[in-house]
């Protein structure tokens, strides 16, 4: 029987549940700490998604809503590795991506910002990470939009992301922002990550990786939790 | 390159054409839902429906709720966002685990929602397995009057109600796992 254990959320680069300047903490954050869990078969396993079947284009977010021709934007590789705190690779898992279309305009019936939907563009694709955690994305780069927050609030360009990992330790849900962007430093999301961690958020121009003709690439690489080092490891 | 986790980020309000499309009518195929199991060859199935409250004891109407688990012979996962029905509620259509490491019958919950900058885990575990919940270790660690909050309350045969609430005098028990 294994004695793995796995890393708590650290909090020195985690955001807080409660971070008054976005607004909608206030009333959805546990006001009451965390009870500590001992880590048992529940929480060191999780859903693992082998066996779907994905579909042909679902990486490819220029191509799997087409309608009646190319979605309007720039074009743009995303593509990184997804690793443990240990530096481990992650293989096999289920990444899922959402965002709005180069306009700052999102699919979702709910977003009523006045600006034109892409019917090309649903901006929802999804991938497996390869043998060795590296996954792979085409997309448009998203645009900027404002939101209510604050008079004058606009989040920056950014992709939502959606991983799994070796077990429900490792969920993570969350966005990758775009290098130089002047909006970080206003944004109450961004900023709600310590200091320390900002960085690892802003993803990387990537001019190696981009496709001559085609498109232009960012890296992003995704550390989940870790775990504690077992005499039985590396054998 | 840098060990450190990467940060959380909130779900926001719009993941329902990325996460959840066929619950919420949008054209792509969606990987998992709220029938963790094929009702049609499956006896014992139960229905787990609830809310998620805000402080002001409003449900909210933008989370999404997953359901995991693992008695060590069915790995069960579930997804449902509280958006499309009428009274925000989620439903998950499961069976109940078996009693695994001498823990009481349990699942886990990771939640997610608009206003959450890091996710959420807590347990449903179920009214009518009285026995084993007194003994369940991780039940015992919970202060006595918030026990309540992690049961999901039998109201027919295979059929529970489990309410959540992030603030208050009921603030559902969150897990630091």
């Amino acid at each position: 029987m294994s004695s793995i254990i796995y890393n708590l959320f650290d909090r020195e680069v985690q955001p807080p549940y409660l971070s008054p300047q976005y607004k909608s903490t206030v009333l959805r954050a546990p006001s009451k700490p965390l009870v500590v869990l001992k880590q048992s078969l529940s929480e060191l396993s999780g859903p693992l998604f082998g066996d779907f079947k994905l579909g042909a284009l679902d990486h490819d977010l220029t191509k799997n809503s087409i309608k009646n021709g190319e979605p309007i934007g720039e074009r743009i590789v995303v593509h990184g590795k997804v690793l443990n705190e240990n530096g481990q690779p992650i293989p096999h898992t289920l990444i899922e991506i959402w965002q709005a279309n180069s306009c700052g305009r999102y699919v979702h019936k709910v977003d009523q910002h006045n600006a034109p939907l892409d019917p090309n563009f649903l901006g929802a694709g999804r991938c497996m990470t390869d043998k060795d955690g590296n996954y792979k994305f085409y997309t448009i780069k998203p645009g900027a939009y404002p939101w209510g927050n604050h008079p004058n609030a606009w989040r920056p360009n950014h992709i939502h992301f959606s991983l799994f990992g070796a077990n429900i330790t490792n969920r993570l849900v969350t966005q990758m922002y775009f290098p130089g962007d002047p909006l970080l430093a206003h944004d109450p999301i961004f900023l709600s990550v310590p200091p320390k961690g900002r960085d690892l958020l802003v993803s990387q121009f990537d001019l190696n990786a981009a496709e001559p003709d085609f498109a232009l690439a960012y890296r992003f690489d995704f550390v989940l939790r870790g775990h504690n080092a077992t005499p039985f490891e590396n054998k | 390159m840098s060990n450190k986790q990467t940060p959380s980020q909130t779900v926001g309000p719009y993941f329902a054409y990325g996460l959840t499309p066929e619950q919420y009518l949008y054209d792509f195929k969606q990987l998992v839902t709220n029938q963790m199991v094929n009702p049609i060859n499956t006896d014992n199935i139960i229905t787990i429906t609830g809310k998620v409250f805000d402080g002001e004891n409003q449900p909210i109407s933008d989370a999404m709720v997953e359901i995991w688990q693992n008695d060590g012979e069915k790995q069960l996962f579930g997804r449902f966002g509280t958006g499309t029905d009428p009274e925000n509620r989620f439903i998950f259509h499961t069976i109940k685990p078996n009693s695994v490491d001498s823990q009481a019958p349990h699942l886990s919950v990771i939640l997610f929602m608009r206003g959450q900058l890091i996710h959420t885990y807590t347990r449903i575990y179920f009214s009518d397995e009285v026995v084993l919940n007194a003994k369940d270790t991780v039940l015992i660690s919970v202060p006595e009057e918030r026990k309540a909050t992690l049961m999901a309350q039998q109201k027919s045969p295979g059929t529970y109600e489990f309410n959540i609430y992030m603030q208050g005098d009921k603030e559902t028990v969150f897990f630091d796992i």
